[in-house]
C-alpha cells in the first residue's frame, strides 16, 4: 500500500507517493525525479546520498520516504541559486575536485553543513568533517583544497556583507 | 504482507503497536541499523514503529534525577548540548565517534543500546555512567541498569511490547568525569576493536571515591567490570593502582579471535585503553 507523502523540497512543497518501506533516496530519485541522490553503498557507508533532513546532514538511504512528511528536504538540486551556482560548487569547478562525479553531489551537501557549523575548519577538520564521504577517483586532495577555498571566500563575503550592514 | 509504517505520536501509542501487532514488529529510532539490516535481507518487518514523533522522545532533558536523553535524540545533538558535554564528556565523545557526521544526524545512544553489538561506542560509556534505560511497555515502566539491556549479540532482554523511552544519566557529581577510549585500524568510519570508558569521582586529597569501568568488544556484551574500579578506588591512581586496573580489565577479557583482532591483541589493548581512559577521566575530574 503506497503512502502520500508532503514535504517541502528544497523549498518547494511537493507530494510525492511512496511504499512503506521505500527509502527516501529512492523515493527522492525515483519518485520525485531528484537525480542528484546517487546510491553508491546503500548502508550509509559512501554518503553519495547526503541530503539535509530538516536540517541535519543525512544519508537518505537510511531514512524512510515516509519519514520527509511534513519535514523539509535539502538535495544538491537546491544548492545553486538558479544558474549561479554556489561558491562550493564553483570551487569544485575550479580545483577539479571530481572526476566521475557520482561522489559530488553527497560531498557538496556535507561540505555545506560542514561550513555552516564551523566556517574556518582546519585541514583535518575538513578531512574528518566529510570522513563520511568516499570518492575513488581524486585522492581527497583537491576536493580538500576546494572546501578550503570556497571557505576563505564565503568567510571574505559575510565579513563584506556585515561591514555594509553596520554602515547602514 | 505489505509492510506497515507507523508513526505513533505518544508513548503509549507505540507500546500498543509495538504489543498488539501481528508479525514481526521494529522500533525505527535513527535507523542506520534497522535500514542496513532490512536492505541487507537480515530481517524483513512486518510493522515499522517510528518513534521520532513523539516529543517526550525528542528531548534532552535536564531533571533532578540527572540528563534524561530522549531514545529519538541523534548523536548529533548530544554534540551540539554544552551542559551535557561538560557533564559527561565520556558520554558524548562515545556518541560523537558512532559513524560519520551523516550517521550521527540519524544514530541515537538508546538504538546503539538496542542493536545489542559488542562494539558499540556509546555502551561502555553509559555503563561507566551508571545510566540505566527508562522502558515503557504493556505493563507499564521499569528502570534497568543498561548493562542488563544486551544479552547476547544482537539480543536483547526487551519484552514484548517494550520500547527504551529514554536513557538516564545520574545526577553529575562534583569532582568527577568520565572518558571513553577505542581502537580501530582506521581513525574515522570504524567499527572498535577495543574499547574502554571509565567514569570517577575524586573525594578529598584527590582520592578515588568512587568509579565505574567498562570495556566494550571483548566479550559478548559491553561489560562493568567491577574488579577493575575496586583497584582504582582509594587510589590516587597511582602506577601501581593502573597495573591493578589493567590486571583486572585483562581477566574480564573474553574476546573472539578474528582478522580485526586476535584474542592475545585485544586482551593486550583493553588494558592499554582502560589505564589511558582513567589517566583522562581523572584529569578531567581534576585530579592532579
Amino acid at each position: 500500500m503506497s503512502l502520500v507523502v508532503n514535504s517541502t523540497i528544497n523549498g518547494d512543497p511537493i507530494e510525492f507517493s511512496c511504499e512503506p518501506d521505500e527509502t527516501l533516496m529512492d523515493a527522492l530519485r525515483n519518485r520525485v525525479g531528484l537525480k542528484g541522490v546517487k546510491e553508491g553503498c546503500g548502508t550509509g557507508d559512501c554518503g553519495a546520498c547526503s541530503i539535509r533532513l530538516d536540517g541535519a546532514l543525512v544519508c537518505s538511504c537510511l531514512v524512510l520516504g515516509a519519514e520527509a512528511e511534513g519535514r523539509s528536504v535539502e538535495t544538491v538540486e537546491g544548492m545553486s541559486d538558479g544558474p549561479k551556482l554556489h561558491v562550493l560548487q564553483s570551487k569544485f569547478l575550479e580545483h577539479a575536485a571530481l572526476q566521475c562525479g557520482v561522489c559530488t553531489p553527497g560531498f557538496l551537501i556535507a561540505a555545506q553543513a560542514l561550513l555552516e557549523k564551523n566556517p574556518t575548519p582546519t585541514e583535518e577538520e575538513i578531512r574528518y568533517g566529510l570522513a563520511g564521504n568516499l570518492c575513488r577517483c581524486t585522492g581527497y586532495d583537491k576536493i580538500v583544497r576546494a572546501v578550503q577555498d570556497a571557505a576563505k571566500v564565503m568567510n571574505k563575503s559575510s565579513k563584506r556583507k556585515k561591514t555594509s550592514g553596520g554602515k547602514k | 504482507m505489505p509492510v506497515l509504517y507507523e508513526s505513533p505520536q505518544t508513548t503509549p501509542e507505540a507500546v500498543a503497536l509495538l504489543s498488539k501487532s501481528k508479525g514481526k514488529v521494529h522500533v525505527l529510532a535513527g535507523g542506520s541499523d534497522l535500514l542496513v539490516r532490512m536492505k541487507g535481507g537480515y530481517i524483513e518487518p512486518d510493522v515499522i514503529v517510528d518513534i521520532k514523533r513523539i516529543k517526550s522522545m525528542n528531548v534532552i532533558k535536564k531533571t533532578a534525577d540527572g540528563f534524561l536523553i530522549g531514545a529519538a535524540v541523534s548523536c548529533a545533538r548530544l554534540g551540539e548540548h554544552a551542559a551535557l558535554k561538560k557533564a559527561w564528556p565520556g558520554i558524548v565523545e562515545a556518541a560523537n565517534l558512532i559513524g560519520s557526521d551523516q550517521i550521527q544526524g540519524r544514530c541515537t545512544i538508546a538504538g546503539n543500546l538496542c542493536n545489542a553489538s559488542p562494539a558499540a561506542d556509546s555502551v561502555p560509556a553509559m555503563i561507566a555512567a551508571g545510566a540505566s534505560a527508562i522502558i515503557q511497555g504493556p505493563r507499564g515502566e521499569r528502570q534497568v541498569a543498561v548493562e542488563k539491556i544486551a544479552k547476547s549479540p544482537g539480543v536483547t532482554t526487551l519484552k514484548k511490547g517494550e520500547v527504551v523511552e529514554a536513557i538516564l544519566l545520574p545526577p553529575k557529581q562534583k569532582k568527577s568525569s568520565d572518558a571513553y577510549l577505542r581502537f580501530t585500524p582506521r581513525t574515522e568510519m570504524d567499527i572498535a576493536v577495543v574499547s574502554a570508558a571509565v567514569s570517577l569521582t575524586l573525594g578529598a586529597k584527590g582520592v578515588i571515591e568512587d568509579a565505574r569501568v567498562s570495556l566494550g568488544a571483548v566479550a559478548p556484551k559491553a561489560l562493568l567490570v567491577k574488579p577493575a574500579a575496586k583497584a582504582i578506588i582509594g587510589s590516587t591512581l597511582d602506577d601501581e593502582a593502573l597495573e591493578k586496573l589493567a590486571a583486572a580489565c585483562a581477566a574480564a577479557c573474553d574476546p573472539i579471535d578474528d582478522k580485526r583482532g586476535t584474542i592475545h591483541f585485544r586482551t593486550k589493548v583493553a588494558q592499554v585503553l582502560a589505564k589511558r581512559a582513567a589517566k583522562i577521566a581523572w584529569q578531567r575530574a581534576g585530579g592532579k
